[in-house]
C-alpha cells in the first residue's frame, strides 16, 4: 500500500510555475483518500479517476497534480478543464511524462505548473508555451484570461 | 469555397515553420524517432512501406483549380509524377523524402492547404457529400458546418491525445451518400417545423469491428452544434477505452455502455458545456455561409443531345441531377479498366483544375469512392467536357459499377497490409469489361481492402473483398451485402477463403447469380436481401 | 539467414545492411547471425539507418537474397502494380519473385 507521503510531487520537481502564491509543501493524496479527510488540500488525480468527485471540496484544494503516465493519454486534459469549469482556483500541476509539444495545450486546458519525469530544455519550453498567438477555440485559458478565440476576434465579439 | 483569413493563414505558416525546425532537429539527431514520430504525423507524414508518405487535407473533399493545380505540381516536384485520392477525401503521395517534407508544406500553405490533423489520435479530416451545394435534394449546403468543426478540431488542447483517431462526417440529405453512418460521429443537417438542426449519430466505424452509429440526438439546434460536438468527445476522451489499441474507438465505447447510457452523459456534459460559452459566435457561422453561395448560374439547354451512345452512355452514369435544371455535376473517372483506382498522374490533376475553370465555376470535389466530381456544369457543355475527359483516359463511363472499384492501396503500398488489393481490381474491372457484363449488372459497388483495417470500406460493399495472410499467402475473403447509402448495412462473409484465382471466379459466380435470379429494376444488393445468402454460398462452395 | 532492413532517414529509401553500408539492393544483403541488435542499435544511433529491423531470407542458388515475407519482397522490389517505378523494371520475372 502507498503510504500518502509517498505519494506526488515536491515543489523541487516543479520545473514551471505560472503563479505567485505560496507552493504546498507536502504530498499530495489520492482521490478516494481525498474524498474521506476532509483536511486534505493537495490532491493527485490518476487518469481513471473522475475530477468530478473533487468539485464539492474545489475551495479548500490549493494543489491538484493530474498524472500522465504516457504522454498519449489525454485523459487528465478533459479533468483539467473540467475543474476549471467548475471555478478550481488552486495550483493545477502536469506530472509524469510531459514532454515539450503538450506544454502549450496543457497550458489551454488550465495547468498552470509543470513537474515532468524528465527535465525539459528551457529554450524549448519557453518557445513552446509561445506556441499559439491565435486559438480556434475555447478552453480554460479563454474562460480564465479573458483571451479571446480567433472566432470572437473576428466579430469583436467575447472574453 | 472558404478562403482562409489572415488567422487561418498564420496559424498554417506556424505549423509549416514548427515542423520544419522539427524535422531539421530529427536530421540532425536532437530527436529520436520515437519523439519525432508523434510530430510527424500530427502533419500526415507516415513511415510507409517504400518511403515516407504525405497525407494531405482536402477539408470536406473541396478544392479549386489552383490547389488540384498546386497537388500536381508537388506529384512532378517531390514524388514520382502522381498522387492518390483517399477513401476520406485526401491525398497521399508516396514516395516523399523527409528532407523535402517542409518544403512540401509550405508549398502547400501557399494555396491554403495543409497536412494537419491527417494522422494521429486526434479529430481527422471531416469529410461530406461530393456533391454538397449542386445536389437537389438537399436541406441546405452542410459544407458550412463541416468548415466550422474543421476550425473548433484544429489543434484542440482536450483533443490532442484522444484513445484513437476520429472521423466526422457532415451531410444535409435523406440519402448518404458520404458513408455518414459508418464514422465516428455523422451528422445529418434537417428540417423540423421549418428550423434547421443536427442528427447526431455516434459510434459508427470500420476497421476490425464494423458498426453502424445509433442516433443520439435527433435535433441539435445549430447554434449548439459545436457545444454538442464538445460534449460527444469530451465523453470518449474521458471513458473511451485505452488498454487496447483495437477497442479504442468510440464505437466501442458506444456499444459497451449502450446507447442509451452513452446518451445520457454526453447530454449532462452538454448541459454543463452550454453554460462554459464553447460555442463560438453565431455570426462566425453566417461568415463562412457567405463563402458557400450559389455562384452565378445561368439559364440554359435543359436536355441533353443523346445521339452519341458513349456520350449518352457516359451521361447517365457520371452525371448527377443538379437543383438547378440547366446543370449537372459530373464525375471524373479515375478507374480507368485495370487502371489503379484513385491514382492521377501530375498532368492530369493539372487537367482537371483547367476543367473545372472552364466548366465548373472552379470548383472540384474529391469523393471517398477515389473518383472526382465537377460540382456545377452546364448541360450544353456537357459533350465539350466529355470529350476532352475522354482523350485524357478520364472519361470511364462506369460510376457505381463493378468497375467503379474501391481499393485500398493493398500491399503493394501499405505497411499494415497482408495482401495486395489493386492487382485483384484490375483483374476484375479488365474481366467483366471484357465480358460486357458490367453494363448489365448496374449498380454494384465492389470494395477491396488489403487487411482489417478496411481502409477500402470492404464492409459496406454489396460485394466486399478483405485481404488477408494464410500461411504467409495472399488470401482472400468475400462478403456479401454490405451498403454506406442511406440503406446502410454491413457485409456478411459467405465461407471460406479463395486465392487471387480463385476470388475473381467467385465474384463471378455472385454475379452470374444475380444475373439470373434478378427481379425488375432490382439492384445486386437487392436481390442478395431478398435471397438471403443461402443461395450464394450454394453457387459458391456447392 | 537473417539480414537487416530499414528506411533511409533523409529519403526514406528501403534499405538493406551490406556488412558495411545500407544499400537499395536486396541481393547485397548480409547474414548478420547473432549480432542484429548490435549492428542495429550503432546504425540507428549514427543515423545512417532508421527504424531498422531484423528478417529471416534465404539466399537462393542463382545469388539472389529472398525476404521471407511478401511484404518485404514488396519492399525490395517495389510496387507490383507499376513495374517503371520499381528497381527492375525491364525484369518480367521480378513480379514472379515477389510473389
Amino acid at each position: 500500500m502507498v503510504e500518502p507521503t509517498d505519494f506526488g510531487t515536491s515543489p523541487d520537481d516543479v520545473q514551471f510555475r505560472f503563479r505567485d502564491d505560496e507552493r504546498v509543501d507536502h504530498a499530495a493524496v489520492t482521490v478516494d483518500s481525498a474524498l474521506d479527510q476532509t483536511n486534505a488540500n493537495a490532491v493527485r488525480i490518476e487518469p481513471s479517476d473522475d475530477a468530478r468527485l473533487l468539485i464539492p471540496f474545489l475551495d479548500r484544494i490549493a494543489l491538484v497534480e493530474i498524472n500522465f503516465p504516457a504522454f498519449t493519454d489525454g485523459r487528465g486534459y478533459s479533468a483539467a478543464r473540467i475543474l476549471r469549469e467548475a471555478g478550481y482556483e488552486g495550483e493545477l500541476r502536469a506530472v509524469g511524462d510531459v514532454l515539450i509539444d503538450q506544454l502549450s495545450h496543457m497550458r489551454r486546458c488550465g495547468f498552470d505548473s509543470f513537474a515532468p519525469d524528465k527535465v525539459l530544455d528551457e529554450e524549448d519550453a519557453k518557445r513552446a508555451f509561445a506556441t499559439w498567438e491565435n486559438v480556434y477555440q475555447v478552453a480554460a485559458d479563454t474562460s480564465l484570461t479573458g483571451r479571446r478565440t480567433i472566432a470572437q476576434k473576428r466579430h469583436g465579439a467575447g472574453a | 469555397m472558404y478562403a482562409y483569413d489572415r488567422y487561418d493563414q498564420a496559424m498554417v505558416d506556424a505549423r509549416v515553420a514548427e515542423f520544419r525546425d522539427q524535422a531539421r532537429r530529427r536530421l540532425e539527431g536532437k530527436l529520436t524517432e520515437d519523439q519525432f514520430k508523434p510530430l510527424r504525423l500530427m502533419n500526415g507524414l507516415y513511415l510507409q512501406l517504400h518511403a515516407y508518405m504525405l497525407r494531405v487535407a482536402i477539408p470536406y473533399g473541396t478544392l479549386n483549380s489552383r490547389q488540384m493545380t498546386m497537388l500536381g505540381d508537388i506529384a512532378d516536384r517531390y514524388d514520382r509524377g502522381y498522387g492518390h485520392f483517399t477513401t476520406r477525401q485526401n491525398i497521399q503521395y508516396n514516395w516523399i523524402k523527409l528532407e523535402d517534407a517542409a518544403d512540401i508544406l509550405a508549398d502547400l500553405a501557399t494555396v491554403e492547404m495543409h497536412a494537419i490533423q491527417t494522422s494521429g489520435n486526434c479529430i481527422r479530416n471531416i469529410s461530406s457529400d461530393h456533391f454538397a451545394g449542386a445536389a437537389h435534394d438537399e436541406v441546405t449546403d452542410p459544407r458550412p458546418y463541416a468548415e466550422l468543426l474543421r476550425q473548433w478540431s484544429s489543434f484542440h488542447p482536450e483533443f490532442s491525445y484522444l484513445p484513437r483517431k476520429f472521423k466526422i462526417c457532415v451531410i444535409a440529405s435523406e440519402r448518404d451518400r458520404a458513408a455518414m453512418r459508418l464514422h465516428d460521429i455523422g451528422i445529418r443537417i434537417v428540417e423540423r417545423d421549418g428550423e434547421p438542426g443536427a442528427q447526431f449519430f455516434v459510434g459508427g466505424g470500420m476497421g476490425r469491428t464494423p458498426m453502424i452509429a445509433p442516433m443520439v440526438r435527433d435535433f441539435v439546434p445549430l447554434d449548439h452544434l459545436v457545444t454538442y460536438a464538445e460534449a460527444c468527445l469530451r465523453v470518449y476522451n474521458r471513458y473511451g477505452r485505452r488498454d487496447n489499441k483495437y477497442k479504442a474507438r468510440i464505437k466501442i465505447l458506444v456499444h459497451e455502455l449502450g446507447a442509451e447510457e452513452y446518451t445520457r452523459q454526453v447530454e449532462e456534459e452538454f448541459a454543463h458545456l452550454i453554460d462554459q460559452g464553447v460555442e463560438p459566435p453565431f455570426a462566425e457561422l453566417e461568415r463562412i455561409r457567405a463563402y458557400f453561395g450559389d455562384p452565378p448560374f445561368d439559364d440554359g439547354p435543359k436536355t441533353i443531345d443523346r445521339s452519341d451512345p458513349d456520350f449518352a452512355v457516359w451521361v447517365d452514369r457520371n452525371t448527377h441531377r443538379h437543383k438547378h435544371d440547366a446543370y449537372v455535376s459530373a464525375v471524373i473517372s479515375l478507374k480507368p479498366v485495370g487502371g489503379i483506382p484513385g491514382d492521377a498522374t501530375g498532368e492530369q490533376m493539372r487537367l482537371m483544375a483547367r476543367l473545372a475553370r472552364e466548366f465548373s465555376f472552379d470548383e472540384i470535389r474529391v469523393m471517398h469512392t477515389q473518383n472526382v466530381v465537377l460540382p456545377h456544369v452546364r448541360i450544353c457543355d456537357l459533350p465539350k467536357l466529355w470529350a476532352q475527359l475522354h482523350e485524357a483516359g478520364l472519361g470511364a463511363p462506369n460510376m457505381d459499377t463493378i468497375e467503379d472499384i474501391i481499393a485500398c492501396p493493398g500491399l503493394d503500398y501499405c505497411s499494415l497490409a497482408n495482401a495486395r488489393s489493386i492487382p485483384l481490381a484490375q483483374r476484375i474491372s479488365e474481366r467483366f469489361d471484357k465480358s460486357g457484363k458490367t453494363e448489365r449488372l448496374g449498380e454494384l459497388k465492389l470494395k477491396i481492402s488489403g487487411c482489417i483495417n478496411a481502409c477500402g470500406h470492404h464492409h459496406a460493399g454489396h460485394i466486399g473483398i478483405l485481404g488477408v495472410d494464410r500461411k504467409g499467402k495472399e488470401n482472400y475473403q468475400l462478403s456479401l451485402g454490405g451498403s454506406e447509402a442511406e440503406d446502410v448495412s454491413l457485409a456478411k462473409i459467405t465461407g471460406p477463403g479463395f486465392d487471387e484465382d480463385g476470388v475473381i471466379e467467385a465474384v463471378e459466380k455472385v454475379t452470374d447469380l444475380y444475373l439470373a435470379q434478378r427481379t425488375e429494376n432490382e439492384r445486386f444488393i437487392d436481390t442478395y436481401r431478398r435471397l438471403g445468402m443461402e443461395p450464394f454460398k450454394e453457387a459458391l462452395y456447392g | 539467414m537473417k539480414i537487416l532492413t530499414g528506411n533511409d532517414l533523409r529519403t526514406g529509401a528501403v534499405v538493406w545492411w551490406t556488412g558495411e553500408f545500407w544499400s537499395s539492393r536486396v541481393d547485397e544483403a548480409v547474414d548478420v547471425g547473432d549480432r542484429a541488435e548490435e549492428i542495429m542499435a550503432a546504425e540507428e544511433a549514427a543515423r545512417r539507418v532508421n527504424v531498422p529491423y531484423a528478417i529471416e531470407a534465404t539466399r537462393e542458388a542463382d545469388g539472389h537474397v529472398r525476404p521471407a515475407h511478401i511484404k518485404d519482397r514488396v519492399r525490395a522490389l517495389g510496387p507490383t502494380v507499376r513495374p517503371d517505378l520499381t528497381l527492375k523494371p525491364q525484369d518480367p520475372e521480378a513480379l514472379d519473385w515477389v510473389i
